[in-house]
């Protein structure tokens, strides 16, 4: 079928694309490949997602796209997109008899770059083809982009052109292909055969943490592919690996953002577009860790850029393309209101701005009013956020939510509320061993699913992140748990948790370990401290790291766990985090 | 004659099929996927789905028995059900799955049975009718498979 390309290379495309199907209905099975046999792709069928995960580790390069079913005995199908969006890379399309809202919104935020219903017609899969070739050219133009950001906005703009569902229309090649011969001479060496694509880098624990250092060295906002490979002085890896890994990066703080939005219906502070990147690795979370302040820094200077890309990329995530761009209204409202300052950012995820501005969460974030332009404006008595984070906190997986509305109840706190640091500690302590955070690499726990591979970025960050997952209870969150970040691989961390969780890996370093603990909850909890200190001192989210004192912070951890719950039980988050400000500050 | 009598009767059967709401628009296109290398592909389809349906209708009967039943597995087995046979087009049987679900959501441990009864009439119904309606397209031969009208 004539797809616009015009490398003769690939005549073929999209015939002899790689399909791995994986689904554990054996008559579904068996007419998705007979269909897919139709579209004359090459089919590979697998029952059981261990197997199928299994065959893409083997076969790095074997498979161009997976179609994977939502409901599966042996793995829950998110977990595996997020897995295979880690570590491999490839779009995934999730399928279900299950239409719901709620479960597509759900497979967007994990990464999956389409959503189809059982009963699936040919014609919807005829269409895949138009998600690899979409990758391909996003990772072109990231290449491409010194910055990045113009190259994302354009390859956004492109697949939202294209990301119309499956009609990919005649013009939207066009179009797409114009902006591709416009802005990369040698896209066609790329562009090349998808299927002979090169090898895939993977981005392991050590090597992401290596690329988060450089990121926050270099400062976020300043941060190129062409300085951080400099920076990170690792002699296989080239520019093209490093940019499309920040894009990534970026995609997925931007997601965690834009899930905080959503769930904690935070309106106000969309900082976390700036955050959320929608990226299906949770990379991003690891990378938050590292990046403690220089993150901080540039998100506020990207959170402006981020915001855009982040809405972006949201909408052309295919079917929830109208959810998206709710969000995305919403998010740039935010955004646009949000904090000038970094710091605020990372709050107000939580909103920070107004440390305690009505939280209202819209999504995510708590919304913190973005409207208050002094970081920390804080009128620390009204924080609202209870609210809406109840949502977040609720899922396991999607710590996205968690993070913002931990932070937020947080710093709801009627300014002070004595948040117990203690008080979260349930789910902290359990995991934390203490003062070591143990950043255990996001592989080990596959709860999270991210951890593979994006080991313990910070340290301390990623245990508490991954382990969050479980206890949060406290709503207290004293210590921003850092080791969230790392969690935040998993669903959705909220960027605004990713920054705070920076910070709070620093300060939490310790007892975070992220035992599998979701992420979410302890960015949020982290990120919560760094906000509420953000808050009453004003950004003070930079001085944080400082304040952090690893043995100091080890109390912060356990809440942070709780504080990602935000269920904004508590109230009395301000308190609490006087109480962990003496702990932090202890060190 | 005969044959053109088959193909009649062939074809009358599966129309009604559709016009009586037992199948909707999948098994057409199951039937559009058969070609030459797969001759046979839609009573292939129809028969893994026998087989799949049958371990789940046993599987939900035994969960029914107990006391409390366990509505959130009741409700999971259901809707691996409603998935296979959302693929062959089992209209039918699939408002029968929804139905289940709603009332294991409600925990309606009655609903639940009443309804369950209702589905394995429909699946008992279905099946009868296609298994009548592939030995007639057998007999018929092997071309006499049917065919979307154009």
């Amino acid at each position: 079928m004539d797809n616009g390309f015009s490398s003769p290379r690939h005549d073929a495309f999209p015939a002899g694309l790689r399909v791995l199907v994986v689904d554990d209905d054996p008559t579904w099975l068996k007419i998705l490949e007979k269909m897919l046999k139709k579209c004359s792709y090459e089919v590979t069928t697998c029952c059981l997602a261990i197997n199928a995960l299994n065959l893409l580790r083997e076969r790095k390069d074997g498979y161009d796209i997976v179609i994977s079913d939502v409901n599966m005995p042996d793995m829950d199908g998110f977990k595996l997109l997020e897995y295979v969006g880690l570590e491999m890379d490839l779009p995934v399309i999730m399928m279900s008899v299950d239409g719901e809202t709620s479960r597509v919104m759900k497979g967007v935020q994990h990464g999956a770059c389409d959503y189809l219903l059982k009963p699936i017609r040919m014609k919807e899969l005829r269409n895949i083809w138009q998600h690899v070739f979409r990758k391909k050219i996003h990772e072109v133009r990231e290449i491409e982009n010194q910055e990045g950001f113009e190259g994302i906005h354009i390859l956004r703009n492109a697949s939202d052109l294209s990301d119309d569902g499956h009609s990919f229309s005649g013009e939207d090649l066009t179009s797409m292909r114009k902006r591709k011969d416009v802005d990369n001479k040698h896209d066609d060496k790329d562009f090349g055969d998808p299927s002979t694509k090169k090898a895939r880098v993977v981005w392991s624990v050590d090597l992401h943490q290596k690329f988060v250092k450089a990121v926050n060295q270099i400062g976020f906002d300043k941060v190129g592919p062409k300085k951080i490979l400099d920076m990170m002085n690792v002699p296989w890896l080239t520019r093209e690996n490093v940019a499309s890994h920040l894009q990534k990066y970026r995609l997925y703080l931007s997601r965690l953002q834009k899930e905080n939005d959503q769930k904690t219906s935070l309106s106000e502070v969309k900082h976390s577009d700036l955050l959320s990147k929608d990226t299906a690795a949770s990379f991003g979370l690891q990378n938050s860790i590292n990046m403690h302040d220089a993150v901080v820094d540039s998100y506020r200077s990207f959170g402006g850029n981020l915001q855009r890309q982040n809405v972006e990329t949201k909408s052309h995530r295919g079917d929830l393309k109208g959810i998206v761009s709710e969000l995305k209204s919403e998010t740039k409202r935010n955004l646009t209101c949000s904090i000038p300052d970094p710091l605020a950012i990372k709050g107000s995820q939580i909103n920070f701005n107004n440390p305690f501005a009505t939280l209202e969460s819209k999504g995510n974030y708590a919304a913190l009013d973005c409207t208050i332009p002094t970081p920390y404006c804080s009128e620390p008595p009204k924080i609202q956020l209870r609210q809406e984070n109840k949502p977040l906190l609720q899922s396991e997986n999607s710590f996205s939510q968690l993070p913002m509305h931990g932070a937020l109840n947080q710093i709801q706190v009627e300014k002070r509320q004595s948040i117990p640091l203690v008080s979260s500690k349930s789910s902290i302590t359990q995991r934390d061993n203490g003062g070591s955070i143990d950043i255990k690499p996001l592989y080990a726990d596959d709860k999270t699913g991210y951890a593979s591979g994006m080991s313990a970025v910070g340290t301390g960050v990623d245990t508490f992140s991954v382990q969050s997952k479980s206890h949060i209870t406290d709503p207290q969150i004293s210590g921003p748990i850092s080791n969230t970040t790392l969690g935040m691989k998993s669903q959705g961390f909220n960027l605004g948790c990713l920054e705070d969780l920076e910070y709070c890996q620093r300060n939490i370093l310790f007892g975070s370990e992220a035992t599998s603990t979701p992420l979410d909850k302890d960015f949020q909890f982290c990120w919560l401290q760094g906000d509420f200190y953000n808050l009453n001192f004003g950004f003070q989210n930079i001085e944080m790291p400082e304040y952090c004192d690893p043995g100091v912070t080890a109390e912060v951890p356990i809440h942070s766990y709780d504080t990602l719950r935000f269920d904004y039980e508590y109230p009395h988050d301000t308190a609490d985090y006087s109480v962990i400000d003496e702990g932090l500050f202890i060190a | 004659m005969d044959r053109n009598q088959s193909r009649r009767q062939i074809s009358l059967m599966r129309q009604s099929l559709f016009d009586q709401g037992y199948l909707d628009e999948q098994f057409i296109q199951l039937e559009e996927l058969q070609d030459d290398a797969n001759p046979n592909f839609v009573e292939e389809i129809v028969t893994l789905y026998y087989r799949d349906s049958s371990r789940l209708i046993s599987s939900i009967e035994q969960n029914l028995e107990r006391n409390p039943p366990d509505f959130n597995k009741l409700d999971n087995i259901m809707h691996q059900f409603k998935g296979s046979s959302s693929s062959i087009g089992a209209k039918k049987v699939k408002a029968e799955c929804a139905l289940f679900r709603e009332y294991c959501r409600a925990g309606n441990g009655e609903g639940c049975m009443k309804t369950f009864q209702q589905l394995k009439k429909e699946y008992g119904t279905l099946r009868k009718k296609l298994e009548a309606y592939f030995q007639l397209a057998r007999q018929a031969g092997p071309a006499e498979t049917a065919s979307r009208p154009k």
